[in-house]
């Protein structure tokens, strides 16, 4: 159990507790995993719109005439093709291929990027850019106190935000700056964690408490870590210290579409090799196929009976009402409608390997 | 979800579970303390009936969005019947711990054993409640 003590808290840590967040220790923070509850948090997103507060992310500026060079060098995208307004997501690695982690970059201006990290990975993130920055004619600085960032999800997330904005909304990937009555330049991006329509809105964190306020009064819903959590599995995105790791490599996961071993980025030789040999296991989402609930460490059993492979997310999905998850399987059964079996604390729960995403969000694909 | 409460009619573990006596039956459920730790129920896995429990062994899971737990037998003896509603509803739990959301009825082998169990007073004071 992590000490409550040296918790940091986050701008809107009064108004949380007020809106009746159940707070928990999250990488360091005191975060709300859910208010109401995260059923009925989950499916307000779903079908309406909730609010999130992820000010615990980190966010790292690179700027200067090499930005774009020293981020070349680290992310496993094609930075280069990331223009002015636009968003692009990659994975961080270690020479080994080994995912430090994932994240979104935005090019704010010609020579100048924001990346966000995961609040578990800020600190050693913001190390590994700066130990690589010296050999490149440019600027890394910490953000992480510059940003508060709220997370506005769901159907009804853009028209909320746009009652409350001075200018027009960026459309999916894309960031546009925008000024709200409590501040007059926030930067906007179209972009979530839920599968869902949406835009996460990075302020100034004396202004982000009027934001929350106006949003919730605009009839956003209080969401939670915990809601956080469970839309994204279903949707199939990777949460970091779960289904990424440095012992996973970006090709297991799933994740072979955001690197460009092109641009020889650190980790890229090995990820190449991983691409053209393959590798020993791959990431699967997966949905039991009768009752339970499959669990983060649970294994994964085989037709002959024997250990194919270990979850790293579960839950039961608040839309499906079937226990669901990820898993490392071996690489032959990774094959959508593969019947496979979950180890549940001693039950063994029959499940079939399925196809991303779990749930579709947009009902003409659903 | 209800209001914070320990009926005075009920026998308590210190393990956050209620048993109502009737001679040499009873039912078992969790307590509003349990309940609201755990957060919302989302699925009940009952054992199974004629299966022997025993007092402070776990005999079911009762699992959250995010947590797993046993639930322990304040008493022992062998299932006679298990809620039936909770298959399809466990939040019944959540709802009404006490009533809709009991989660086994048992006949009791030893029910000598009632006596080492807390009544709501004692169980409130374990609370640090007043």
């Amino acid at each position: 159990m992590e000490s409550t003590a040296a918790l940091r808290r986050t701008p809107l840590y009064d108004s949380l507790v007020a809106a009746g967040a159940k707070l928990v220790p999250f990488a360091g923070w005191e975060m709300p995993v859910q208010y109401e509850g995260v059923r009925a948090e989950h499916l307000a997103v779903r079908s309406g719109c909730g609010v999130f507060d992820v000010s615990h992310m980190g966010e790292i500026e690179t700027s200067g005439p090499q930005a774009l060079e020293l981020l070349q060098r680290l992310l496993s995208n094609d930075v280069s093709e990331l223009e002015v307004g636009g968003a692009q997501y990659s994975v961080l690695c270690r020479e080994d291929g080994g995912v430090l982690d994932d994240l979104f970059t935005y090019r704010l201006a010609d020579q100048h990027y924001l990346t966000v990290t995961n609040a578990s990975n800020h600190e050693s993130d913001l190390a590994w850019f700066r130990r690589h920055a010296s050999e490149f004619d440019c600027d890394v600085a910490d953000r992480l106190e510059s940003w508060a960032m709220l997370a506005v999800q769901g159907p009804d997330a853009r028209a909320i935000v746009a009652g409350l904005a001075d200018g027009e909304l960026p459309p999916r990937m894309r960031t546009a700056t925008a000024g709200f009555a409590c501040a007059p330049e926030a930067l906007v991006c179209g972009t979530g964690y839920t599968g869902e329509d949406g835009v996460e809105i990075l302020i100034a964190p004396e202004a982000a408490l009027a934001l929350w306020q106006a949003l919730i009064d605009g009839g956003a819903v209080a969401a939670g870590l915990g809601a956080r959590d469970t839309l994204r599995l279903e949707v199939c995105f990777h949460l970091y210290g779960n289904d990424l790791s440095t012992d996973r490599n970006p090709i297991e996961a799933g994740l072979g579409w955001c690197c460009k071993e092109e641009t020889g980025f650190i980790g890229s030789d090995v990820i190449a090799n991983a691409r053209a040999a393959g590798t020993a296991e791959k990431l699967v989402p997966f949905a039991l196929t009768g009752a339970g609930i499959p669990r983060q460490g649970n294994g994964v059993i085989d037709a002959d009976g024997e250990t194919a492979g270990v979850v790293t997310s579960g839950t039961l999905s608040p839309c499906l009402k079937r226990g669901v998850g990820m898993a490392y399987v071996r690489a032959d059964l990774a094959r959508s409608e593969t019947e496979i079996e979950i180890d549940v604390r001693g039950k063994r729960r029959p499940a079939r390997i399925e196809s991303k995403p779990l749930y579709n969000p947009d009902p003409q694909e659903r | 979800m209800a209001d914070e409460s320990y009926p005075d009619g009920l026998k308590y573990h210190p393990e956050h579970d209620w048993a109502k006596i009737e001679g040499d039956e009873a039912t078992f459920g969790i307590t509003w303390y349990a309940q609201d730790a755990l957060g919302e129920v989302v699925f009940y896995e009952p054992p199974e009936i004629g299966a022997e429990i025993a007092k402070d062994k776990p005999y079911a899971e009762v699992e959250s969005v995010k947590a797993v737990s046993d639930v322990i037998a304040p008493l022992s003896g062998e299932i006679t019947a298990v809620n039936p509603e909770l298959s399809d509803s466990p939040e019944r739990i959540n709802e009404d711990a006490y009533g809709d959301g009991w989660l086994v009825k048992v006949k009791l082998s030893d029910p000598s054993e009632v006596e080492q169990l807390l009544d709501a007073a004692a169980y409130r004071e374990l609370l640090g409640g007043d």
